[in-house]
């Protein structure tokens, strides 16, 4: 031990090196003092454990004993059970000790948040933190592998933490049931070291990156979609943050979503175990963390590209010297009007381009079939959907290449009226009554005054007419 | 000279077949005679954009949320429009995704 001295003849460099060990002792004191406040929490009529504190042997997953040895060693559950980590050289028993000093915070417990959170709770993080809004729902289990189906309905939250306590008892997991606002995300964000951006739309991502470089925090930012993921850390070592990249968001056409473009299960998963992997080295300082590069996943040609990005920009509006974005602007801050797209997968932005008079309900479609009123139906959804389910007896012709077949929708029709000299009606369907109304639009243009949108498309029909009709 | 275009992120929806990777001989001039970026993006719209091509497009600049690499470093550290292209450079264009 060597006390640092006193008295006023000490270098630069000695205080200094005292500040950081000092910094570093703090941190550590900090992490035992939330440990211990969970532990409060967590165990309110606690019985009492003073007696046997050292009772636990190697391997056992002792509750009272989480902190750390007085001396630099671990502690003998934590040698057992991280043995293959501290086996590694470069890794080894300061890397596992900073690991398990380390807090990370998972935004989204979805196709990229179940991997990093699985693999974050077994190799032993202090504290895990899980935030997300949702319910777990069955077409997330292709991918959302740690949901299981018996948590089907239940919160996403509560049904990834009880994964990871199932994995590793003797680290702290934090459940965070609400979406993350401009309103709540600095005070949950304030508690952690790292954050792990794993949600599934853009409004969100940009509010992430503000907040992380508001609090100063490393963000381990992935995202994947179809058959392609991407990768990087953001704000960490002078990396640029989400603005330096992508000052100006997309044109709300250019965001897909995993609800309408569809996205491969394992594809997510992979980006996701390298964010665990990156969240990883970011907190045990250990190697070159993917900051300043981005890693880009062709799964469908099995190539993955590691390219050079810009570094922080001195113009940014958020992470520059001069930036002026404050904790009050941040808190104001509309992002889904910034982006023009709301803070969720779900929800597509839904149009409203036609008259009352060009438009009828499911129920109003349903029971005009029922009286056999002569009608043909244009679905007009991408061939594959068309593939997945249809309504019986229509006609699919994808409105990309609409105007193009017109004469075919004209045949279609005649075929329809057969000897009556009436015309018969025009019905159009997708999925989600948006691309209808677009295809109703420009029928109308082209002179099918007929034509008319169902409202909601066969989310609706599934909803309010055919409950057994598949949704998807 | 001969490049190797790729697109991704969902770029590649916007040319003929979806094609990924183009390998294609072209002569990029700028109005000063150079080989320039500035060049290629105009080449590019011409060319190979199929549809909607304010998807890839915006004034004499890609869209926003458009990254471009040459050579797999990010345009912007190698002079954006103005980056100089030669003989068989390689040139990303990758939309960002937000998916998950
Ligand atoms: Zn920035």
């Amino acid at each position: 031990m060597d006390g640092g001295g006193g008295g006023g003849g000490r270098s630069r460099e000695a205080v200094a090196g005292e500040l950081e060990r000092l910094r570093a002792e703090k941190k550590e004191l900090d992490l035992r003092i939330r440990l211990l406040e969970s532990e409060l929490e967590t165990c309110s009529p606690a019985p009492a454990s003073s007696a046997g504190e050292n009772a636990c042997g190697a391997g056992g997953a002792c509750q009272t004993r989480r902190g750390f040895a007085q001396d630099d060693a671990l502690p003998a559950y934590m040698i057992y059970r991280y043995s293959r980590h501290l086996l590694l050289p470069d890794f080894g028993v300061e890397g596992q000790r900073k690991l398990s000093s380390s807090s990370i915070l998972v935004v989204g417990a979805g196709g990229l948040g179940s991997p990093v959170a699985l693999y974050l709770a077994a190799s032993g993080v202090g504290v895990l933190g899980i935030v997300d809004g949702d319910d777990v729902e069955l077409n997330n289990l292709h991918r959302q592998i740690i949901h299981q189906e018996a948590y089907i309905g239940r919160s996403k939250v509560k049904s990834a933490a009880d994964a990871c306590r199932a994995i590793n008892s003797s680290i702290k997991v934090v459940e965070h049931h609400h979406n993350l606002k401009p309103s709540n995300a600095l005070e949950v964000v304030r508690k952690y070291d790292i954050v792990v951006d794993a949600t599934d739309n853009l409004p969100t991502r940009y509010m992430i990156s503000d907040c992380c470089v508001l609090l100063n925090k490393p963000l381990i930012s992935g995202a994947a979609l179809g058959l392609e993921g991407q990768l990087t850390v953001y704000h960490h070592n002078g990396s640029a943050c989400y603005r330096c990249l992508f000052p100006n968001p997309p044109p709300v056409a250019a965001c897909q979503r995993c609800s309408d473009s569809g996205v491969l299960g394992v594809v997510p998963g992979v980006i996701g175990c390298m964010q665990a992997l990156e969240a990883i080295k970011v907190a045990t300082d250990v190697g070159e963390p993917l900051s300043g590069r981005m890693l880009l996943l062709d799964a469908l040609s099995a190539r993955i590209r590691i390219v050079k990005i810009r570094g922080s920009s001195p113009v940014c509006t958020i992470c520059a010297e001069n930036s002026v974005f404050t904790q009050e602007d941040f808190q104001k801050f509309n992002y889904e009007a910034f982006t023009s797209s709301p803070m969720s997968d779900k929800s597509a932005p839904s149009l409203d381009l036609l008259p009352e008079s060009a438009r009828i309900t499911c129920r109003e479609y349903k029971s005009l079939v029922d009286k056999g009123e002569p009608h043909l139906l244009l679905d007009v959804r991408p061939a594959h959907h068309f593939q997945i389910v249809s309504l019986p007896r229509s006609l699919n012709i994808p409105l990309a290449a609409l105007e193009e077949k017109l004469p075919m929708l004209e045949t279609s029709l005649k075929e329809t009226a057969g000897s009556s000299d009436e015309q018969p009606s025009l019905y159009v369907v997708c999925r989600r009554g948006n691309d209808s109304q677009s295809a109703v639009q420009l029928l109308r243009e082209k002179g099918f005054h007929s034509a008319k949108d169902i409202v909601g498309g066969l989310q609706c029909w599934a909803q309010d007419v055919n409950p057994d009709f598949p949704a998807y | 000279m001969h490049l190797t275009l790729e697109f991704g992120g969902g770029l590649d929806l916007l040319l003929e077949k979806s094609t990924k990777v183009h390998q294609v001989d072209v002569q990029p001039k700028d109005d000063e005679g150079k080989a320039t970026m500035k060049g290629l993006l105009s080449w590019v719209k011409s060319n190979l954009i199929k549809e909607r091509p304010e998807m890839f497009i915006k004034g004499d600049s890609v869209r926003p949320g458009v990254l471009v690499l040459i050579n797999d470093c990010d345009w912007e550290l190698c002079g954006g429009l103005d980056a100089e292209l030669e003989d068989k450079d390689v040139v990303v264009f990758i939309s960002t995704l937000h998916g998950g």
